[in-house]
């Protein structure tokens, strides 16, 4: 997988491409950890997103409840077999999805 | 096919790392059948999910072999797979499911793993064995 960031003021972008797996989501969990000081708004860009596991929500999750107390986040362009994955769950519930 | 049924295995060190191999072994199996990618994908995810569950409790906190076997199962056409361990005797299907309908502050992810295998496959059963645990799941191709 990789992982792209770009900064802009206090908005975070973070792009993933990929597989976000039980291996990949340890490089996410890493980013989110490091990246996050003095961050408002975080965006996930999910376009070449192409599979999430659990592991993936984990890491989600762990930013979600971050950022709910610094600020906000939110996936944009989260193709269908992502969001099925989030469906299934119950994320989408509590996270933030813009639609396309 | 006519009958014939090729089952084959892989037995690996059950690692979190050792899931790209994984991964290409499924691949591998796949590619004798026309399998869409919606499904696909659902079988990746299954196998990572019970993988990882193995690799992390098993035989934490050593670590141990696993085997998958896979074959093409027919009427209807599907993927069979099985993963034995010989770690400690875990049933992972006796566990109630996660309640997905709590809220963000409540959420954590553990159970979400075999939950998400539960509603994927078109079976599931899980034997203990001669000191083994044996989870056998079933996709259907439609």
């Amino acid at each position: 997988m990789e992982i792209k960031k770009v900064l802009n003021g206090e908005k975070l972008e973070i792009f993933l491409s990929g597989r976000l797996d039980a291996v990949t989501s340890q490089d996410l969990d890493k980013v989110v950890s490091s990246s996050l000081d003095g961050v408002k708004e975080l965006v996930f860009d999910l376009s070449d997103l192409s599979y999430i596991a659990s592991a993936g929500l984990r890491s989600l999750l762990v930013a979600q409840k971050r950022m709910k107390k610094q600020g906000s986040m939110k996936l944009c362009h989260v193709n269908k077999d992502v969001r099925d994955v989030l469906e299934m769950t119950g994320f989408v519930d509590f996270l933030t999805i813009e639609e396309d | 096919m006519g009958g014939e049924r090729e089952s084959r295995a892989l037995t690996i060190e059950a690692a979190v790392e050792n899931l790209t191999a994984v991964n290409a072994f499924v691949e591998e199996l796949l590619e004798q059948m026309a399998c869409p990618m919606k499904i696909q994908l659902q079988i990746e995810m299954a196998v990572e999910e019970i993988f990882v569950n193995i690799a992390s409790y098993a035989y934490a906190p050593k670590t141990g072999a696993v085997t998958i076997r896979g074959a093409v199962a027919e009427d209807p056409l599907g993927l069979e797979l099985t993963f034995e361990d010989s770690g400690i005797p875990y049933d992972p299907l006796a566990k109630a499911d996660p309640d997905v309908t709590i809220s963000l502050e409540e959420r954590d992810v553990g159970g979400l793993g075999i939950f998400l295998v539960k509603k994927i496959v078109d079976d599931i059963h899980y034997e203990y064995e001669e000191g083994k645990n044996i989870l056998t799941i079933r996709k259907n191709m439609v």
